[in-house]
């Protein structure tokens, strides 16, 4: 009997790749710096473009049925004319712990070795418990077959699936850039280096609110502004452990927003 | 007048009697009967069928589910059926190891509950998904593309938890079907004598067939108690193993298995009261079980309530803001407020009644309160999901959620599913177990010799 659960026991850690769970290839990280976000919503309308997600138009918007992968979230304090408008770019922040990893029965949402938390379209089977379970509010479903209208059918990104009914989407850090980066540097021989992948939210800011890199790789922009003494990360209590970094805004009279 | 009534307080008479009265419920069948069924059946294709295939056809969009409210009525559907199958088997099994007399002619309807409500509750399953043509993603199967399930997730205990549930209360009722099927084989004509030919897989009454259907039976009853308190603990932890504030509450496990039997044992008062009326089978199901139906609700109201007041104190007490907020939303906000203060005025404070002797001997009242506790129950699973999930973290996302008419519409339906499958097993099954009743009776010939 003993021989058996032995064998048994071989033959599963025979499948185990060592340091899986621990090594990962990259760390891909954001960092937002809201000192420099002015709310323009650039970043949205580049991913909508880049990332194929349909305009759903005013009615399901009221129905807060955006599919927008990324959004920037308008808070006001005060009353006129002390009014303080803080914004905050939010799109999926990749945790490393995410609730959504555990929620999905058929690991349609998992964890890759990128460190990137990865959405199977076509292994979805729709049961919402990831959406339900993220607290940053970023999943979007697709509620209905969305049409693009010609001729902004043709406009399509052919690296990007186009998601079917039934489906649950996010922010991937555009991972199709990442794979075109990772081809490129393979065809040169090379490893990957800092500035390789951007993804369009980063790329279309024009202030530079938003940069992205690799945080196991110490010399990286990134890893350069994480040490930054304003770094905070949202809603950090919750030890979901994001990869998103955020630097909070100091204001000219002390206040800070974050 | 005590020697003239039996163990469970029914009166006493003959095996034939019994035999009779129960085959007679399953053949004849009066007009109320066909309209009855006409109308469920049709109901559950109209209003249940067709606005779902609507959304399938559609998407989910026709629901009022939309970010961050992406659980709605259906979950409160599927926990609210899932709740009702709680009492039927779990309390045939607690009573039977018990040996209580009074569970002898209630216990079939209820099994038989049990198996129809998770039946619907599984089918909310389907409807919730949105794309219910891949449920067979979430079943181990082997297969070429090595995928496989993740074991982490709730829903995978669930789909366990149910299939389990599902299978074992079915062979529960059947088992325990098994002597009274004979009884009815040997007492009809027709395709109605095949039928139960089959069914009754040659019972013929031997010493050895009782033998080992106690022992078949007994061992069910064990297995299924923890069973079924597991299927309810797993179920709250789909909430209570997220990190939403008003859903990731460490008490949910007992609470839910509590709310379940709770719900469960108002259904079966009410079922009762009905198949009584209908069936005429007064002298079956008598004034005492009600005391003992009322006796068990009262105590699982005050349960229920200590857990739900302790639910409420605990997240006050944490004073946390997210904790607040959901709790402000629940309780003090309308339309949610009038919604609460309504379960708690018909699960807390109306099952109080059920103290007095008098009100548990009534009829009348009795189901006035179960009706109550069950409006309350199915509120109560209404609130825990559409309070919470509107107001999450991140108060930018917070967005109110109403029902669309095609989720209201299921939600009809699903009762009119439920009381379809009801009134199908009326016909087909002896609601009343013969042998058990027998037994409560006990051996007439002794009795009356004075022995």
């Amino acid at each position: 009997m003993d021989g058996i659960f032995k064998r048994i026991l071989e033959r599963l850690r025979a499948y185990r790749v060592p340091g899986y769970y621990e090594k990962f290839d990259h760390k891909w990280t954001m960092v937002v710096d809201l000192d420099r976000c002015n709310g323009c919503e650039a970043c949205v309308t580049a991913c909508y473009a880049e990332n194929n997600i349909p305009v759903v138009g005013k009615e399901q918007i009221n129905n807060s049925r955006q599919m927008s992968w990324i959004r920037i979230e308008r808070y006001i304090d005060g009353e006129y004319p002390n009014v303080k408008v803080k914004f905050i770019p939010i799109m999926c922040q990749h945790c490393s712990k995410a609730p959504c990893e555990t929620a999905c029965p058929v690991y349609a949402t998992y964890h890759n070795q990128d460190g990137l938390n990865v959405q199977v379209y076509n292994r979805c089977v729709g049961t919402f418990t990831c959406a339900t379970y993220c607290p940053y509010d970023v999943r979007r479903f697709n509620w209905f077959s969305y049409k693009w209208d010609k001729p902004l059918d043709e406009q399509l990104t052919p690296d990007v699936t186009v998601r079917e009914m039934g489906v649950m989407e996010k922010c991937t850090f555009c991972i199709q850039r990442i794979r075109a980066a990772k081809d490129r540097a393979k065809d040169e021989e090379r490893t990957l280096k800092d500035g390789d992948v951007i993804p369009a939210c980063a790329q279309s800011c024009p202030t530079g609110a938003l940069s992205f890199g690799d945080l196991q790789d110490p010399n990286s922009m990134v890893s350069k502004l994480a040490k930054s003494p304003r770094r905070y990360r949202l809603l950090e209590e919750l030890n979901t452990d994001p990869s998103v970094i955020y630097l909070k805004r100091i204001m000219d009279d002390g206040d800070e927003s974050h | 007048m005590a020697t003239n009534l039996t163990e469970s307080g029914m009166e006493k008479m003959s095996y034939k009697e019994v035999n009779d009265d129960v085959v007679r419920t399953m053949t004849h069948s009066g007009k109320g009967y066909y309209i009855a069924l006409a109308l469920s059946i049709s109901v559950a294709a109209l209003a249940w069928g067709l606005p779902w295939a609507y959304q399938i056809f559609t998407g989910q969009g026709v629901t009022g589910l939309h970010s961050p409210v992406y659980w709605g009525i259906y979950l409160t559907n599927f926990i609210f059926w899932i709740g009702i199958s709680h009492s039927g088997t779990l309390l045939s099994a607690i009573l039977f190891i018990t040996q209580t007399p009074w569970r002898r002619s209630i216990y079939r309807s209820a099994e038989a509950m049990t198996f129809f409500s998770v039946l619907t509750a599984a089918i909310f399953v389907f409807v919730h998904m949105g794309r219910p043509w891949n449920f067979y993603w979430t079943v181990p199967y082997p297969n070429q593309r090595q995928l496989w399930l993740n074991f982490q997730s709730p829903l995978m205990f669930d789909v366990f938890a149910i299939s389990a549930y599902m299978t074992s209360s079915m062979i529960f009722l059947y088992f325990g079907s098994i002597p009274d099927l004979a009884a009815v084989r040997d007492r009809v004509t027709g395709w109605r004598k095949s039928l139960y030919t089959w069914l009754a897989l040659g019972w013929r009454g031997t010493d050895a067939e009782w033998h080992w259907l106690s022992k078949a039976y007994t061992f069910f009853a064990v297995f299924i108690i923890p069973l079924a308190v597991s299927v309810h603990s797993i179920v709250s932890w789909d909430f209570a193993l997220s990190k939403v504030p008003g859903l990731n509450k460490t008490i949910f496990a007992p609470y839910f298995v509590v709310g379940a039997i709770y719900s469960g044992s108002a259904g079966i008062v009410t079922l009762m009261v009905i198949l009584r009326k209908s069936l005429k089978i007064e002298k079956y199901i008598t004034l005492n079980h009600f005391d003992k139906l009322g006796i068990l609700l009262l105590v699982m109201s005050l349960l229920w309530s200590y857990i739900n007041f302790l639910e409420v104190f605990t997240g006050w007490y944490a004073d946390t803001s997210f904790e607040n907020e959901s709790l402000i939303y629940r309780m003090l906000t309308p339309p949610f407020a009038y919604m609460f203060w309504l379960m708690i005025f018909t699960n807390t404070f109306m099952p109080l009644l059920l103290i007095f002797r008098k009100v548990r001997s009534s009829i009348i009242i009795s189901l006035i309160i179960s009706l109550g506790i069950n409006v309350g129950m199915w509120i109560e699973r209404y609130l825990i999901i559409v309070t919470s999930l509107p107001r999450k973290f991140l108060p930018y996302a917070w967005h109110d959620y109403f029902p669309s008419w095609v989720e209201l519409s299921i939600t009809v339906g699903s009762f009119a599913f439920f009381s379809m499958l009801f009134l199908l097993f009326v016909k087909f099954w002896p609601s009343l177990s013969i042998y058990e009743i027998k037994e409560d009776i006990g051996i007439p010939v002794q009795k009356e010799k004075g022995h």
